[in-house]
């Protein structure tokens, strides 16, 4: 006993002051190190935080829109006699904004000339759209008085709302203070409502914050996944089926393999390039259709698809194909009857995640001119559309203070989109995952 | 019959022979399907695949092909004096008659544009109904041999597989074709470029300005087209990128592969990759509202002119994006290098974080290395950001706190306004985006070969 504590005793007088100076210098790095890393993680997810909480907060006002209730007069003289022609084509010459302004000066009675046109702009320059759309449904209206709610001008709606605040001085507001008083007596009548903007999911492009959606451009998507989906799918399963069962081990597939990694890593613009100079120029396939969008966009997922099947097809085991061989089936019928089928999860949650990739790409559409203004929306894949994440950068350029909550709803829905199938992929991985 | 419509019929008659083949083999076989060959269905989808293949493959070529004939049939029946004119205007002419003879609206219409319109129109559709008779005769007869051939000794299965395989093929080599196409259409485009720009313009002159289209028609000057302001501010942009993520991403990976618990690395590590799953366009539209107004307003405060779109925002945006791929792939080699290094080192009394520092580190550097040089040609190529929050303007300035302008931008730029296909402003895009393809394919061999190169072997 004695002797052990004297060791102890003398080591300890030995080498106190350095080593044990040194040994906290060495744990306090430690612990620097690892708050390093915490660190560094943290703020990786502090970004994604502030990113979403941003984007969150300045899109969810979008969702709502405020609407003025009107009641409308329709005479009869100003409409087309024939019922035939009580088509949304055939009252397109109906001074619509006049009956609107007219209701709307009825219903506030103004004293000026000024105090009127103060009063027009409180609505839509598209809140016509909406009398249109009710009266084409329902002609026996003609004639008679309707009571709607109309689409309000997008200054009405941020003051509504509260994101413009009425406490700054009128000379900095995009609205009078006469035009807030209006706003106060309307609300006074119960004559405004704040409602779910189907707007922003129904209407196209448009140069008015408060009528522009993502309608258009969420249908052109569609058709682009769709594209893709009937493409990639077959040629990227091919492919790795190809590459992982069949290829012989030489040069030729060397070649292919190492094209495969290499197009995976080439930059998305590129492939936008070779849409532009393949399937405009040369094929003359229309622009901005969502077709050539398509085509380009499995192009580029191509790569993504194939290495992730053939990760799934190695991971069926050889025995099963032994099993399928050992008892007479050829290795086409092996592969078709056996691998495949077991493989399958695997290969739709590549084919999830491929098309998850495709949907958030830009810069390649942009190339081939899917940045047009479309109103319409596309009947077929070969008429001009556009996507949504240009849709997105299309927005995010203008000034007006409307479009920054637009385009961070469209953000919104672009990210509900990707993380809903990522969530799918992830799901059908856990679920069907097996271990062999 | 419009090529959609018949694709449908092809569809229709293939299932037709499908059930021809079927019965056929069912026939020949006198009831007993062990007399044959193959399954009874091999011989159907023998058939079908027979009719199948060879109609599309004469809609295919038809259709490549048709545009170019048909294109040569409208300019003869052009009167002499419009040929004289130059081949831009002509072909301008040729586009108006096809957009004329399908409905199309199109100004400056001439009475010879709506005879040949018509010429077009009726020698179009007759170039279509022959397409479709030929198509389906070639396909008949094609099935139809194959169906009478039927006997029970056919080889129906090795068939059908001959042609699996085949289309097999032919689907891996498409990311070959792919490649090609990308080499040899901007090939074709740069040459064309570099016949009205020479070379030593675009890779040596420091002035970007390119004018617009019709400065090179009126006088000499096509505008310059130095693309040195455009590289300098790309690596400018991709460096304070790699600033932001190398750090932030080696110490996350290093951090996830050897403290975090198991539970923590499960949560953590999803959570990081989700970085590099949102689109570009929300990355630039988060950088242009939210990150550039903070640095112009910090910048202030500080009494510094920060512009809201600089290299500094677009570079610091493109980092956070980049993290994940950094240390996802480092996080991966780090875990691969084998435990008795580490317990080496840790036995002869070295902390933690020395043995990280000093052991695994050098060990996993090929691979580390390896992912920082992938991620810099994602950083390189990446386009959204910069085309939202790096700016437009190419000035060659080394503050990074001022608006630079990038390869990827100018592509943008140059294709998405209103110049002809054929100026030197446009072609010059498909220079730009082959020089980005050269160097982002050279960085990605180089990072495969570093990787392979100095991997080292422990097992």
């Amino acid at each position: 006993m004695s002797t052990q504590s004297e060791v102890s005793h003398s080591i300890g007088a030995t080498i106190p002051a350095e080593v044990s100076r040194r040994l906290k210098r060495r744990y306090a790095a430690e612990r620097r190190f690892q708050a390093y890393g915490i660190g560094a993680i943290m703020i990786g997810l502090m970004f994604l935080l502030i990113m979403f909480v941003s984007i969150i907060q300045a899109g969810l006002p979008a969702f709502q829109e405020t609407r003025i209730r009107l009641d409308v007069e329709l005479p009869a003289d100003k409409f087309p006699d024939d019922p035939a022609e009580q088509t949304a084509e055939g009252m397109r010459l109906v001074g619509w904004t006049g009956l609107i302004q007219q209701a709307i000066r009825d219903q506030l009675q103004p004293e000026t000339r000024a105090d009127a046109l103060a009063m027009h702009k409180l609505l839509s320059p598209n809140a016509e759209v909406g009398l249109r759309d009710i009266v084409v449904a329902d002609p026996s209206l003609i004639g008679k008085s309707v009571s709607v709610w109309l689409l309000s001008a997008g200054d009405v709606d941020a003051i509504v709302k509260g994101t413009m605040s009425r406490d700054v001085p009128e000379t900095q507001r995009t609205i009078s203070d006469r035009q807030l008083t209006f706003i106060d007596t309307l609300e006074e009548q119960d004559r405004l409502r704040s409602q779910f903007a189907f707007t922003l999911f129904s209407a196209g492009a448009s140069s008015y914050p408060e009528s522009a959606g993502i309608g258009v451009a969420l249908v052109g998507s569609l058709y682009m996944m769709l594209v893709v989906l009937c493409l990639a799918l077959p040629i990227g399963v091919a492919a790795a089926v190809y590459l992982e069962e069949f290829a012989p081990k030489n040069r030729w597939t060397d070649v292919i393999e190492v094209n495969i990694n290499n197009l995976a890593a080439v930059p998305s613009i590129v492939f936008g390039l070779l849409g532009l100079a393949v399937f405009i120029n040369f094929v003359e396939l229309p622009r901005s259709a969502p077709l050539v969008g398509g085509l380009v966009l499995t192009l580029m997922t191509l790569p993504t698809v194939i290495i992730a099947t053939r990760a799934a097809l190695k991971a069926v085991p050889p025995s099963i194909r032994e099993a399928a061989l050992g008892i007479g089936a050829s290795k086409m019928q092996s592969i078709f009857h056996h691998v495949l089928p077991l493989a399958a999860p695997g290969i739709l949650t590549s084919i999830i995640i491929g098309l998850a990739q495709a949907l958030g790409e830009t810069a390649p559409l942009l190339m081939i001119g899917m940045v047009a203004t479309v109103f319409t929306y596309p009947e077929t894949p070969m008429d001009p559309a556009t996507a949504l994440p240009v849709q997105i950068f299309m927005w995010s350029g203008l000034p007006e203070r409307g479009f920054v909550a637009r385009t961070s709803a469209g953000i919104m829905v672009l990210l509900t989109f990707l993380i809903f199938m990522n969530a799918v992929a992830v799901y059908l991985r856990k679920k069907f995952e097996r271990r062999w | 019959m419009s090529v959609s419509m018949l694709l449908a019929v092809v569809l229709i008659c293939a299932a037709v022979f499908y059930v021809l083949g079927n019965r056929r083999a069912i026939g020949v076989s006198g009831g007993d399907s062990r007399q044959l060959h193959s399954r009874p269905n091999y011989y159907g989808i023998l058939a079908a695949l027979w009719f199948a293949i060879p109609a599309i493959a004469v809609i295919v070529v038809w259709q490549v092909l048709q545009g170019h004939f048909l294109e040569g049939g409208i300019v003869d029946s052009l009167p002499p004096d419009v040929l004289e004119r130059s081949a831009d205007q002509v072909r301008l002419v040729v586009a108006t008659i096809k957009s004329l003879a399908f409905g199309g609206i199109a100004s400056g219409v001439e009475p010879y544009m709506l005879e040949s319109a018509a010429g077009y129109r009726s020698a179009h559709g007759f170039s279509q109904t022959l397409m479709s008779i030929m198509s389906l005769a070639l396909g008949l007869l094609v099935a139809g041999t194959t169906v009478a051939r039927i006997t029970p000794q056919t080889r129906a299965r090795n068939g059908v597989e001959r042609i699996v395989k085949a289309m097999l093929i032919a689907c891996a080599s498409l990311a070959i074709l792919t490649t090609a196409g990308i080499v040899l259409s901007m090939l074709f485009e740069t040459i064309n470029f570099f016949k009205t720009v020479p070379l030593s313009n675009f890779f040596f002159s420091t002035e970007w300005d390119p004018r617009f289209s019709s400065a090179g028609r009126d006088g000499g000057d096509t505008g310059q087209f130095g693309m040195i302001p455009l590289m300098v501010g790309t690596m400018y942009v991709a460096f304070v990128a790699m600033l932001v993520a190398v750090p932030i991403g080696l110490l996350a990976a290093m951090y996830l592969a050897e403290y975090a618990t198991p539970k923590f690395r499960a949560t953590a590590k999803p959570m990081l990759e989700i970085l590099a799953g949102i689109p570009t366009v929300v990355y630039g539209f988060f950088a242009l509202v939210t990150v550039g107004p903070f640095l112009r307003d910090t910048g202030d405060i500080m009494g510094l002119d920060i512009d809201a779109r600089s290299v500094m925002t677009a570079g610091i945006v493109m980092g956070i994006m980049i993290i994940p791929f950094i240390s996802s792939l480092s996080d991966d080699v780090i875990t691969q290098v084998p435990r008795s290094l580490r317990e080496g080192s840790l036995g002869l009394g070295a902390t933690k974080s020395e043995t990280i520092r000093k052991v695994i580190f050098p060990a996993a550097l090929p691979g580390i290395v390896g992912s920082i040089l992938l991620a810099a040609s994602r950083a390189i190529g990446e386009t959204m950001i910069v085309v939202m929050a790096a700016g437009v303007a190419a000035n060659l300035s080394g503050n990074p706190f001022e608006p630079m302008t990038t390869v990827t931008v100018k592509i943008v730029n140059q294709l998405t306004g209103d110049n002809e296909f054929t100026s030197p402003q446009t072609l010059v895009a498909f220079a730009l985006g082959m020089t980005l393809f050269v160097i982002t394919l050279g960085l990605n061999i180089f990072a495969l070969h570093i990787v392979r190169k100095y991997r080292e072997q422990y097992d």
